[in-house]
């Protein structure tokens, strides 16, 4: 187990010491992280919940303006489509949380 | 022009597509090679992404599966797209923006140690190695049966054209040709679905025509299915026959699994940005939907046509695809009791069953039991192959990288040139085609099961090392290893021992829990968390320049290019 780090990328970059752009940054991350939870409870309700566990119970109603056993429907289609949605909203909301904190990358790379 | 002729037509100029774009495209640096010069736009990489994920598995069995599990097939469906999401929130933007060329690269560097890149290395070649004799042979059948060559022959060629545009072209050819390959295979799936849905449902959209009504008796076709399954005795179709908690873990670590895969997350290397990497993971799972929510629509309609025109059918009558597919061995029909007829009939019934249907034929000979023209046949054949070489491409590309750049640069000779390097690639490209293609000509009788396990074995190694990289800064390297090691030891053991070791053994009741050696990856997972949790509190914590390694990953401004490696 050799020390790897002068074959690494960490010391091709600079770190940040200046202590207003480290608190900035740490708010950024602590507000990410509130995205992410917030996505992964809808991706969790739409699956594991409506999709598994309680794919039989709502299985006695049926999708309005089709024939879809709701549960069914959960798990073969609906989650689906939301996972597809959840992606595009955490693009939107990370995209103007990079701006907001002023991290983003800007028109062109 | 009849069937063979249309597909001879279809697949070779689909070929000499793919061949077109491989010399249009060549790579002439290891960064052409690993990650296309990283400038691939991201709806571009969605699209070859898409392809690279969806392999012969999706494309030929997954809606046969679910045609004869019902319910119970929503475990592919939704785990092999749900783990887009955690793919999209928690890894692809932050690897992005620590621009490496590999994940055994991000491993080796995030945990300061020789030995987890190693272990990472391992893990990657075991895992794309397995997956990509299962798409060789997936090959052999479409060839087999389309072109009635003999299957060792339908994998040579599949080798031949994988060998061409790999080799030459590595990340970039691969990337372009994966592009095309996506829009073959997704117009050769949607086609016969949306005659299907038209001629059972009178919808041309095959995810409407399911919660719809079928034409012919008038009935919802869920409920006519449904009808039609008591009625033969099979269990309800829109129910399932497994535990919650078994469909819960097996969902759970296919997703996982997805997310973990080296060749699905290697691609969001290509692209120039951060923020390229999350919304191509978006154009992805957008594309991949496309086809996963029309898959339960085609198993429902070739669930329904197949009762329909089997059963209770005078064996002298049957069709002619009835006939082929018997020749195939993928077929049998057995007259127990000597009437002449089928009988197709399922557990619960009183009468004996007669009929057995592969499930991996149904997607193939959906068109013929629908008589749809012969040119939609020939194109299910030409989608299939695109489906399958495109996933082997992209293996390919990770088996040759992890040996080119992790092995010799990294660990065994740093001072190679880049020219050596890019030559050490194309060799270990070469040379994994040729072993892919040894596998697919003679298949270890357990292929199909060990692709499926090959998600449980990346859920338990890579997920938990990298999530925590990111996110727990306190996670060391002797966490991470010990994690993974015991991650993937307990994940393959409780595998080999259900599956070799003691099959009889293979039911619910044995299992720990009723979770099945599908399911045991996510308790694998778990385990990689806890043990590198814990491990990490008690070892000291990561040398300072790794903890500024991770403030760095986790904020996007200054990604740059993928890291050309300036030592």
């Amino acid at each position: 187990m050799s020390d790897t780090s002068e074959h690494s990328h960490v010391d091709e970059r600079p770190s940040v010491t200046d202590p207003e752009t480290v608190a900035r940054h740490a708010e950024y991350w602590r507000r990410n992280v509130r995205v992410l939870g917030m996505l992964l409870v809808a991706w969790f309700v739409v699956s594991y919940l409506a999709g598994i566990v309680f794919a039989e119970a709502l299985n006695a109603f049926t999708l309005p303006f089709t024939n879809f056993p709701v549960g069914f429907w959960f798990a073969q289609q609906g989650s689906i489509y939301v996972f597809v949605i959840l992606i595009f909203v955490y693009v939107k909301l990370m995209n103007d949380l990079d701006r907001e904190f002023d991290v983003d990358e800007g028109a062109s790379s | 022009m009849n069937v063979q002729a249309w597909t001879f037509l279809l697949v070779a100029a689909s070929f000499a597509l793919y061949i077109g774009i491989a010399v249009w495209s060549r790579a002439s640096s290891t960064k052409d090679f690993y990650v296309a010069g990283g400038g691939v736009s991201p709806l571009a990489n969605g699209m070859a992404t898409a392809a690279d994920w969806m392999s012969a598995a999706s494309f030929i069995s997954m809606a046969g599966l679910i045609s004869f599990m019902g319910y119970d097939g929503s475990v592919y469906l939704m785990g092999w797209t749900g783990g887009y999401v955690l793919l999209a929130l928690l890894l692809a933007p932050y690897l992005r923006k620590y621009g490496a060329f590999t994940v055994p690269d991000f491993v080796g560097d995030r945990y300061y140690s020789q030995l987890a890149r190693i272990v990472a290395v391992v893990c990657a070649i075991f895992v794309s190695f397995t997956y990509v004799a299962g798409q060789m042979r997936g090959v052999g059948i479409v060839f087999g049966r389309f072109l009635e060559v003999d299957v060792n022959v339908g994998v040579g060629i599949g080798m031949a054209i994988v060998f061409f545009y790999a080799v030459l072209g590595g990340m970039k050819g691969i990337t372009y040709t994966q592009v095309a390959q996506y829009c073959v295979l997704i117009f050769a799936f949607m086609v016969p679905a949306i005659f299907l849905s038209l001629m059972i449902t009178g919808t041309p959209i095959p995810q409407f025509g399911l919660g719809g009504v079928e034409q012919a008796s008038g009935i919802p076709l869920l409920e006519r299915l449904n009808g039609l399954h008591r009625e033969l005795g099979f269990g309800p179709y829109t129910s399932g026959t497994k535990s919650t908690l078994d469909v819960f873990f097996i969902t759970a670590a296919l997703m996982v699994g997805t997310a973990g895969l080296p060749h699905v997350i290697i691609r969001f290397y290509t692209v120039p940005r951060v923020r390229d990497a999350r919304i191509s993971v978006g154009w992805a799972l957008l594309f991949i939907s496309l086809l996963y929510t029309t898959a339960p629509a085609v198993a429902v309609f070739a669930r329904t046509n197949l009762i329909n025109s089997v059963q209770d059918v005078p064996y002298a009558q049957v069709p002619e695809w009835f006939t082929k597919w018997e020749d195939t061995g993928l077929l049998t029909f057995n007259d127990v009791n000597g009437d002449g007829l089928i009988q197709y009939v399922g557990p619960e019934s009183s009468i004996t069953n007669e009929l057995t249907v592969d499930r991996d034929i149904m997607v193939l000979a959906n068109p013929e039991i629908a008589n749809l023209p012969a040119w939609v046949i020939g194109l299910v054949a030409a989608g299939g192959l695109a489906a399958a070489l495109s996933t082997a491409a992209g293996l390919l590309l990770v088996i040759s990288s992890a040996v080119s750049h992790d092995l010799l640069k990294r660990s065994l000779k740093p001072d190679i040139s880049e020219k050596q390097e890019l030559l050490a690639a194309r060799c270990a490209a070469g040379v994994a085609v040729i072993v892919a293609g040894y596998f697919g000509m003679n298949p270890p009788g357990f292929v199909a099961q060990v692709v499926a396990f090959a998600f449980g074995l990346a859920a338990s190694s890579f997920f938990p090392a990298i999530i925590l990289g990111i996110f727990s800064k306190r996670t060391t390297r002797e966490g991470a290893i010990l994690g993974m090691v015991s991650g993937i030891t307990f994940t393959a053991a409780y595998i080999v021992y259900f599956n070799f070791v003691n099959p009889e053994a293979n039911n619910a009741a044995s299992w720990w829990f009723g979770i099945s050696p599908e399911g045991i990856g996510t308790v694998g997972m778990l385990l990689n968390f806890a043990v590198t949790i814990v491990v990490s509190r008690m070892t000291p914590e990561p040398p300072p320049q790794v903890q500024v390694l991770v403030d760095l990953i986790r904020v996007p401004r200054g990604a740059g290019e993928a890291h050309e490696l300036s030592i």
